[in-house]
């Protein structure tokens, strides 16, 4: 199966924000998405996954082997920690997404499957660590049991090794059959897990380059911009 | 996990500890500040029958004759030892006359408490989950005018059209009149109790709408409420699902630290009509300077607020986790 | 029921302009304070006595809201006692926002002074609202004086909050502290610093406590501990009618209570609107 986004578009009654995003991803396979701070990432996610605010039109398409999306095809792991319900225990929001696709909840299997114990289902949301909380909506996108997952800076605010755990996690998810968007600031984390990484510049599809492009300064990135992008990435704390 | 009651407990002895001294020290030179004579006010009518030598006897035999620090010494003597003295209009030791009124007042407050928690929360609910449009409207429009309403003159209207005008409910009292309250079927008690209990439901029910419609308002525009309506939940849904605890914890802890302010409101609705509870009582102890019950109501309120606070404190807990560290 | 609109519409345009909100609410309190402050002198004389031949009659052309059973106007005495329950009621209410702002300025000047503040103020809240009222009323002897003392002793609290913490983040802003290193006195920062911060804030205090200054204001009338009974009040009409009530003359309490619920009505909704003008968003009550 195949996930095709065509042309994707988002204005707010102010203007334009994001304009022509094109991306295709096959299930079992994980597409990246990047771009500089405020080029619109989190906004893509937004948009596929259907939870733009109510003051933003979208056009595009969005289909399934040639076929319109239904609401809600794609499920969303938000970037803010605060997307979970501080006062309802984690099983219990686990449960409720299963329930809003009309599912019977499996809450040990979720957390199984983003490598939490079973016992986490008791835990509020300020009783998780910053790793815990990203698996844990992570698994509140899965319950929904969705073939199309979106993460949305899944790795931010964690150490290094939290950091690669949740980037092979999402490999396992993807390898486990569903087809995982991935979006990150983090290119070098992108370009280990994904076949492609979008590269978004101030809502504009700059390419779409395959992840072994990402290689040495990026001689075989087709734009100047993309090149910038990961050479910053190379050395983050260059002097300027 | 319930290591904060404990602690929260002992704070809050410890508050009652100071505050039950103070307020009572208060009170008694409140009280003592009043102007009126309380032998004047008990002769009242029977001035001729009633010569100096009596009066100087009654004001003897109530200690009036002792300077205040003395009198307030005595008091508290015999307030340690359970004894709030005697009341004056009703002829009858205090503690008597407060334990003999209380179960009225707390059937009309509590049933008023259950009502219009369930009531406020609901069209506070309802009003949030369909923000801006006209049930909206029509539920804050409602609470508005009901907070701007005197509660002794939405008594009166009640009693003008249910009791004079329709004739369905009785006007006054808490049994028919001319009965003994062990002759009353307990379907005549709950007629009788109909009218005040829906004013004090209605009249105090304001900041319970407004304030439940503004944390739903809050959780729906939180980034939790979004993620859900990312996955289809939608607003009523939020509302009475999720929001619920949200705005249902903030609601049941408000209500209960203003539980007070319905036993301020059942003073009035008591006075219109005649209800033998404790409001009552009140305004007869004011009026008929009757300072050892006044002293005696006002330490029971305190504790009743107080025991309102408590709760509230306790009820916020259980609806946020959060609140359970121990500071 | 407008079903297919989307709940996360912007708020209608009203509500997103608070100023003009504020100034349409404060036009139609102050308008109907004005109305009744300067109708009720101008009531003819003798429209306030007794008229035994026109005794508890149902509103007809020459008495719009008919009479009581003294035969008494009730238009002309609702006004009346309007006007005397809205003078009582500015000064009761005056006189609470100056406790607020006297107690909330002391809380600033050290720990000591903070703490009886706080503790001053856990008392006040620590018998109902009406059952302190009573209390202060009874104390005061009753009568006019008395709801006026009353009242001004149990409205404060959240008024001196706000002026504490008000006054506290200025004292301790950069802008004061270089004032005062330039040598500016006290007073002067008082004046123009301070002031200009806290005189909106009170304000908007005062119109917050008013209504419930005029609504407490009745209810002690009402149970006998308020205005004298022989003066024109809304609580003393109240308790009044209710003996008339029983005999189905409705409109003896209906017009009283309609013309006090309006006037608080008012006052609230200003105050309201002037607390959303300055204070953060979603503080209520």
């Amino acid at each position: 199966m195949t996930l095709k986004v065509e042309d994707l578009s988002v204005s707010f009654p102010t203007g334009p924000v994001l304009a022509g995003i094109s991306l295709a991803l096959e299930r079992g396979e994980i597409v990246g998405l990047t771009g500089t701070s405020g080029a619109g990432k989190s906004l893509v996610a937004e948009a596929l996954a259907g939870a733009l605010p109510g003051d933003a039109t979208r056009t595009g398409r969005i289909t399934v082997d040639g076929a319109l999306a239904p609401p809600h095809m794609v499920a969303l792991a938000p970037q803010r920690l605060d997307a979970l319900d501080p006062l309802a225990p984690v099983g219990r929001q686990i449960d409720r997404f299963a329930r809003l696709a009309g599912r019977s909840a499996d809450v040990p299997g979720a957390l199984a499957s983003v490598g939490l114990p079973a016992t986490t289902a008791r835990l509020y949301p300020h009783e998780l660590s910053g790793g815990m909380a990203r698996r844990v909506l992570l698994a509140t996108a899965l319950a929904t049991g969705a073939d199309w997952i979106v993460a949305d800076e899944p790795t931010v605010g964690l150490d290094e090794a939290a950091a690669g755990r949740i980037l092979s996690l999402l490999a396992d998810l993807a390898a486990s059959g569903r087809g995982v968007i991935v979006i990150s600031h983090d290119l070098i984390g992108l370009a280990r897990i994904a076949s492609r990484v979008v590269i978004l510049r101030q809502g504009r599809h700059v390419e779409t380059a395959p992840a072994h492009a990402f290689d040495g300064l990026g001689s075989c990135l087709r734009e100047d911009f993309s090149r910038a992008l990961w050479q910053a990435q190379l050395a983050p704390d260059a002097p300027c | 996990m319930s290591a904060w009651l404990p602690a929260l407990l002992a704070g809050r002895m410890i508050r009652l500890g100071w505050l039950l001294p103070l307020a009572a020290a208060g009170l008694f030179a409140l009280i003592s500040l009043a102007p009126i004579d309380p032998v004047q006010a008990y002769v009242g009518g029977r001035t001729s029958q009633i010569g100096p030598e009596q009066r100087d006897a009654i004001a003897a035999a109530w200690g009036l004759d002792r300077p205040a620090a003395e009198r307030f010494a005595s008091w508290l003597g015999q307030l340690a030892r359970g004894d709030l003295g005697q009341s004056i209009t009703f002829n009858a030791p205090v503690m008597q006359v407060i334990a003999a009124r209380l179960p009225a007042s707390m059937a009309l407050v509590g049933l008023a408490f259950a009502l219009s928690f369930v009531l406020g929360t609901l069209l506070g609910l309802a009003a949030g989950a369909t923000r801006g449009r006209w049930p909206d409207r029509v539920i804050r429009t409602i609470a508005v005018v009901l907070a701007a309403s005197p509660g002794f003159w939405v008594a009166i209207l009640l009693v003008a059209v249910f009791a004079v005008g329709l004739g369905w409910l009785p006007a006054c009292c808490a049994t028919p009149p001319g009965q003994l309250a062990s002759e009353v079927t307990p379907a005549d008690s709950l007629r009788h109790m109909v009218l005040p209990v829906a004013t004090l439901s209605v009249v105090g029910i304001a900041p319970l709408v407004l304030h439940t419609r503004q944390s739903l308002i809050a959780f729906l525009d939180s980034p939790a409420a979004r993620h859900l309506s990312a996955h289809g939940a939608s607003p009523l849904r939020l509302a009475f699902g999720p929001g619920l605890r949200h705005a249902a914890g903030v609601a049941l802890t408000l209500h209960l630290a203003s539980a007070g302010e319905l036993f301020g409101g059942s003073v009035l609705a008591e006075t219109v009509f005649a209800w033998p509870g404790l409001g009552q009582a009140t305004v007869r102890a004011a009026t008929g300077a009757d300072a050892p019950l006044l002293m005696g109501i006002g330490l029971a309120t305190l504790l009743f607020v107080f025991a309102g606070n408590l709760l509230a404190d306790i009820a916020a807990r259980l609806a946020d986790p959060r609140l359970r560290r121990v500071a | 029921m407008s079903g297919a609109v989307d709940p996360t519409l912007p708020l209608p345009a009203r509500r997103r302009n608070p100023r003009r909100r504020a100034t349409r609410h404060g036009v139609v309190a102050l308008a109907l304070l004005g109305a009744v402050l300067l109708a009720a002198p101008l009531l003819p004389e003798g429209a306030l006595s007794i008229d035994r031949a026109a005794r508890a009659l149902p509103p007809d052309p020459a008495h719009p809201i008919g009479t009581d059973m003294l035969g008494r106007d009730i238009a002309a005495r609702t006004l009346a006692a309007l006007a005397k329950s809205v003078q009582v009621g500015l000064l009761a209410a005056g006189a609470s926002t100056l406790v607020a702002v006297v107690l909330g300025l002391a809380a600033t000047f050290g720990r000591a002074a903070d703490h009886v503040v706080g503790v001053l103020t856990e008392l006040a809240l620590g018998l109902p609202h009406f059952v302190l009222l009573i209390m202060i009323a009874f104390a005061m002897g009753g009568g006019t004086t008395g709801v006026v003392v009353a009242v001004a002793l149990t409205h404060w609290p959240r008024l001196s909050r706000i002026m504490r913490h008000e006054a506290q983040g200025i004292a301790t802003s950069d802008y004061v502290a270089i004032s005062r290193a330039l040598g500016r006195s006290r007073l002067w920062v008082a004046r123009h610093h301070l002031a200009p911060h806290l005189v909106p804030q009170i304000i908007a205090g005062f119109i917050v406590i008013f209504p419930h200054a005029i609504l407490h204001e009745a209810g002690l009338s009402f149970i006998g501990l308020g205005i004298e009974p022989h003066l024109p009040s809304i609580g003393v009409m109240m308790s009044e009618s209710l003996r008339e009530i029983m005999a189905g003359h409705w409109w003896v309490a209906a017009a009283p209570g309609l013309g006090l619920m309006l006037i608080a009505l008012a006052f609230e909704r200003f105050g309201e609107a002037l607390r959303q003008l300055s204070g953060p968003p979603g503080a209520t009550t």
